[in-house]
């Protein structure tokens, strides 16, 4: 959704409920400052900015056009040739968002899974250790490890441990994408972006995919968008809801759900919007 | 009752759209008869008049196939015509297979600047470059090879400069084009979601060109390579005016040589139908037809095997 000065001025009247951080038990590991994304002139995101927690699940939820996905996909620069992103991303106490920044080897830490499932056109053995491989790890023992536990924390090891050799194109939906994120976090990442990753699948593959997501929580930070407001209900610690380029609401995720304190939030969770 | 009736009758007429129907299908299955119809008589024509040289003049397959000497007016000395055509055959794949080795880096090359390194570029310089490549007529690029490819090639490494050298130097800026467009349209083939997947794993672009794009691209860059050497195997009249035209044998890259269409270009039109000469010359066109069906059947078991995959 793009919007001109007028209308971001009037919105910019809107109530807003935004909290900031404090657990001690999960400090902020990520955090956006002044985030603003364009595509060419057009201004896709602003008044965005969030902190994430570390090991915890935060649910971006929002209409379609929210800019939810752009926001997400700023964060471990995949939108860098295709908009303009300003301002700063803190990650670790860095900022990411600078050109000196190595994006790959950031990306190594910040990883991402899509909303189709993307395994590409080879072995399960070669998608995991793919990334591996590009880093150098090549013996033979070490991948094998790897690769296994990889397999386990996505809860595929069992289904597929007799045909790691066989093409990853024939796996279903739900086990592709849990290979996906077998893959992402086979290069061990501090954080874990998934842009709606199941929405392409059956409630079944979903309801596995969210047990597999809650088990790695333990190791990751998990920040996902998601259209399905159960799904953000039932796994997220936090939720962010956008509308219009901008986060009208950030909170524990029970208090989006149960008492919102902006009205357009509660209007949107109990299915009143639009 | 009245009203059931009335309205089968509506139902069974044939409205205007129906009959537009029947018509469209009428055009377009004899056009298609059509083609059809053409390339079987051009097939059977050619290979009437090609198998005449063994069955009427009773020149054996083997020794068509595989005799060292073209003198098809002339008796050999075990009293045989000499309708060797192995020099053609020879000279025909040497220079198919080199211009192809030479162009498909190339053409890669330029594929993935276009469609992966800088599209937009790609998009207005390079691909109105490409379309005009492929639009030159061949004679222009013999004459450019003649007067450019031939004297250089002369000067550097002696001889007359007529050769499958300046054969392969000329079909490589000829296949150039089409190979480079065919394997830019396999490249943008590729799902963009195998670029993004790459890359967010940490992978450099270049990386993910080399180990996720071009790997799954592969089958589509074959079909492009092959579609080259298929253009490249046939070309006639550019390859006729710098090989040199001598049905010997090529003894180097740079002696006058001759391949399957520069004989044919040149010595058609001196026979007399019906004579050996002349059905010798028909054996080649069979020859050249009957290979460039294999290059379509190498291009569709690739398709094939792709869309496997």
């Amino acid at each position: 959704m793009f919007v001109n000065n007028d209308v971001k001025n009037a919105m910019a009247m809107e109530e807003r409920h935004v909290i900031k951080l404090s657990d001690p038990d999960h400090p902020v590991i990520l955090s956006t400052e002044d985030l603003h994304v364009y595509y060419g002139k057009k201004e896709a995101l602003f008044e965005g900015d969030l902190e994430f927690a570390s090991n915890q699940i935060t649910a971006l939820i929002g209409p379609s056009g929210s800019g939810k996905s752009t926001y997400l996909r700023s964060l471990n620069r995949m939108n860098d040739r295709i908009a303009t992103v300003t301002g700063k991303i803190m990650y670790r106490g860095v900022d990411i968002n600078q050109p000196s920044i190595d994006v790959y080897e950031m990306r190594r830490r910040v990883g991402m899974v899509f909303q189709r499932p993307n395994p590409f056109a080879k072995s399960i053995y070669d998608n995991i250790a793919f990334a591996l491989r590009l880093r150098g790890v090549t013996g033979k023992h070490k991948l094998d490890e790897i690769v296994e536990t990889s397999l386990k924390q996505a809860a595929l090891w069992d289904q597929v441990k007799d045909d790691l050799n066989k093409s990853a194109l024939a796996l279903s939906g739900g086990q592709a994408q849990r290979l996906c994120i077998a893959r992402a976090i086979a290069i061990k990442p501090d954080i874990l972006l998934l842009d709606e990753p199941a929405s392409a699948l059956d409630p079944v593959s979903t309801g596995q995919l969210e047990d597999t997501l809650l088990s790695l929580k333990e190791h990751y930070t998990i920040i996902i968008v998601t259209h399905n407001m159960q799904q953000a209900a039932r796994i997220s610690e936090y939720t962010a809801f956008f509308n219009q380029g901008r986060v009208l609401e950030y909170d524990t995720t029970s208090h989006i759900f149960t008492n919102p304190s902006v009205q357009v939030t509660s209007d949107y969770v109990s299915g009143n919007f639009g | 009752m009245k009203t059931t009736e009335q309205l089968e009758a509506k139902l069974k007429r044939r409205s205007k759209a129906a009959k537009l129907e029947i018509w469209g299908r009428l055009v377009s299955l004899t056009a298609l008869m059509l083609i059809v119809a053409v390339v079987v008589a051009i097939i059977g024509f050619v290979a009437s008049k090609g198998i005449a040289t063994f069955t009427s003049n009773h020149v054996s397959l083997w020794d068509f196939l595989s005799g060292k000497s073209w003198n098809p007016g002339v008796n050999g000395a075990n009293g045989k015509p000499e309708v060797g055509a192995l020099p053609m055959i020879v000279g025909s794949f040497l220079i198919t297979i080199l211009s192809a080795i030479v162009a498909t880096p190339f053409a890669i090359g330029t594929a993935v600047f276009m469609n992966e390194i800088s599209p937009n570029k790609g998009a207005k310089i390079l691909q109105p470059v490409t379309e005009l490549l492929v639009g030159i007529p061949s004679v222009v690029y013999g004459f450019i090879g003649l007067s450019v490819v031939v004297p250089t090639t002369r000067a550097i490494f002696g001889g007359s400069g007529f050769g499958i050298l300046s054969g392969t130097c000329v079909l490589f800026v000829m296949i150039l084009p089409t190979v480079t467009s065919m394997s830019a349209d396999a490249l943008r083939a590729v799902p963009r979601y195998y670029r993004e997947a790459s890359l967010a794993l940490g992978a450099t672009q270049w990386q993910t060109i080399y180990k996720v794009v071009l790997r799954a691209a592969t089958p589509g860059l074959m079909t492009a390579v092959v579609f080259g050497m298929a253009r490249a195997f046939g070309e006639a009249l550019a390859v006729q005016m710098v090989i040199g035209n001598a049905a010997l044998m090529p003894n180097s890259l740079v002696s006058p040589s001759s391949t399957l269409t520069s004989v044919l270009t040149t010595g058609i039109g001196n026979t007399v139908m019906g004579s050996l000469q002349n059905n010798a010359l028909w054996s080649l066109a069979l020859v050249l037809l009957f290979m460039s069906l294999v290059f379509n059947l190498i291009i569709r078991l690739i398709g094939r095997k792709g869309r496997l995959q």
